[in-house]
């Protein structure tokens, strides 16, 4: 995948797991999952799958280049306090 | 055998404290963002734990207690994606431009992004305002857990007199680098004991499985969320974890950082520290409905501290005041340094109190003002009511609003000094209008629809500094191009 391609991924995952966060879907499920009730096994993988995803952003979106032009070199221009 | 326990544990962060006196160099930069030395994994520990109160141990239970499993993604899960995510765009770029410009506080970022003086000073004043309840209830906290522990044996102004005193002593010696090691330790502490505390508990029940059906037996609506929670408000509540970008203690273990690279730790890690310290006290939360149901109010904050005493009393109860405390000094030990660093810099140093103020005097009176605002602090927690505990969703509802302003400055070139003071107005409007309305109901929302009062203050906030932007006479370029590139 192409750096652009992959670095528009990594971002539009974040909306994503924004929506996937409310999950209607399990609000009354009483079924369990992993030895847990579902609705709370599936916020704990929720989680899981956010740490890939902040793995994924930090590998392939890391914006190193604004972050260096922004640090420049320190106390560079040291303002008036 | 738990005062032996906690004291021992009290003893150790203090000479840790004391130990970090050693390297500390005699400068502003140093004794206020630890010369900006800290590495990847003492910065997630730092973070975490500052940003985790006792709250994490006893109030989630407390809440699982009472609503279910819920509580998991109303605030764990919900703060595993909002809270990197704040660190990953905001905490990065507030490292480069502080570390550019030499910015120690977020009043002197403001001021530089906008070069208002007027600005600067009114978010000082509405940061001190939101940071002073939150101190007071770390203060308090510890009082109140070590009245619980001990069953009532020693007084609550003792635990809130060990806390304050600690605090001032390993604070005052190590600066932020002194904290930073210490909340390492404290965190690692509170995580470990409380996985700890919850296998030894939990196996004595019968296991996991078990215990959840002895939980569906009596309070079925407990495994779901049901009625307990409306879905507006896990929808709304999530904007909460966002007061993360505008702490001022978090800001400064931001600009502590020595690389911009060192906040990949914490943006991948986040999530799963939060899954270690809450997972064991949701499900402990839920189990204490079968040894003690029906306790109301304050007295189903204590769940966890019953069940300790029931199932694994003195070690276990020491342990787990130990935990607690780490808990609440992790956090109150950075608030109380990043007060410090205001008054030092936004205040005298910027007004030029007594002349220009070299790096000595800055350390002397950041010193000072730790010691004066710990031991107001703890003056207060002697007359202050139990209810304080209520104001903290409020202090992050007006910390999360303030967050368009802080990302106003890091990434559109045409916000002005007339947005941002737009926004904090509308912030301090906003705020004032709900909380006059909702303090003292815990389950108030706009209107009764579910709506946190945060999505409307928030949102507010957003239209305001948009608008007066809008409104208002561009920005110098050259000023922005410190800020976006």
């Amino acid at each position: 995948m192409a750096a652009g391609a992959a670095r528009i991924t990594a971002y539009a995952a974040l909306p994503v797991l924004y929506l996937l966060h409310n999950d209607l879907w399990f609000w009354d499920e009483p079924s369990r999952l992993l030895g847990l009730p579902v609705g709370l096994t599936y916020h704990v993988l929720f989680s899981a799958v956010v740490v890939l995803a902040m793995w994924r952003l930090v590998r392939v979106a890391w914006p190193g280049d604004v972050i260096d032009e922004l640090a420049g070199e320190a106390g560079d221009e040291g303002v008036d306090p | 055998m738990t005062l032996t326990v906690i004291f021992a544990y009290l003893a150790a962060v203090l000479l840790i404290g004391v130990w970090s006196n050693r390297r500390l160099a005699a400068t502003g930069e140093d004794f206020f963002v630890a010369g900006r030395t800290i590495g990847p994994f003492v910065l997630l520990m730092t973070l975490f734990g500052t940003h985790m109160t006792s709250f994490a141990l006893l109030g989630a239970s407390a809440e699982s207690y009472r609503i279910g499993i819920g509580v998991f993604s109303l605030m764990a899960s919900s703060s595993a994606l909002m809270v990197p995510i704040v660190f990953f765009f905001v905490g990065t770029r507030v490292w480069a431009v502080g570390r550019r410009l030499g910015l120690l506080t977020q009043v002197q970022f403001v001021r530089a992004r906008w070069g208002s003086d007027g600005i600067g000073l009114l978010l000082f004043v509405v940061l001190v305002l939101l940071l002073l309840p939150y101190l007071l209830i770390g203060v308090m906290g510890g009082g109140v857990v070590l009245g619980q522990i001990t069953d009532g044996a020693a007084p609550s102004w003792l635990g809130s007199l060990l806390v304050s005193g600690v605090v001032i002593g390993y604070v005052t010696s190590g600066g932020l680098r002194g904290t930073a090691w210490v909340n390492t330790f404290q965190t690692a502490m509170f995580m470990v004991l409380g996985a700890v505390t919850a296998v030894l508990i939990v196996t004595k029940l019968g296991g996991v499985g078990q215990a959840l059906d002895r939980v569906a037996e009596s309070r079925p609506d407990l495994l779901i969320r049901g009625e307990a929670i409306h879905p507006l408000r896990l929808l709304s509540y999530t904007l909460i974890p966002l007061s993360v970008g505008t702490f001022p203690h978090i800001f400064a273990h931001w600009l502590s950082a020595r690389r911009a690279a060192t906040f990949k730790a914490p943006v991948v890690l986040y999530p799963v520290c939060i899954a270690v310290v809450w997972i064991p006290s949701v499900l402990l939360g839920l189990f204490g409905n079968i040894d003690f149901p029906g306790l109301d109010g304050a007295a189903s904050n204590s769940v966890l501290v019953r069940m300790i005493a029931l199932y694994a009393p003195e070690l276990l109860a020491g342990l787990l005041g130990a935990g607690v405390f780490a808990a609440i000094m992790s956090s109150l030990d950075s608030q109380s340094l990043s007060l410090g660093t205001m008054f030092t810099q936004d205040v005298v140093r910027h007004y030029r109190w007594g002349g220009d103020l070299d790096e000595a005097r800055q350390v002397r009176l950041g010193r000072l003002f730790v010691v004066g605002v710990v031991a107001t602090v703890f003056l207060l927690s002697l007359v202050a009511e139990r209810s304080i505990f209520a104001l903290s969703v409020w202090s992050f509802t007006g910390f999360a609003s303030l967050l368009p302003v802080v990302v106003a400055a890091l990434y559109w070139r045409r916000s002005t000094a007339a947005g941002a003071g737009a926004a904090i107005l509308t912030v301090i409007a906003l705020w004032t209008w709900f909380f006059v309305r909702g303090i003292g109901d815990a389950d108030y929302s706009v209107g009764g629809t579910g709506v946190m009062p945060v999505a409307v203050v928030f949102a507010g906030s957003t239209l305001a500094m948009i608008v007066g932007s809008l409104l208002s006479t561009p920005p110098a370029p050259e000023r922005v191009r410190r800020f976006i590139p």
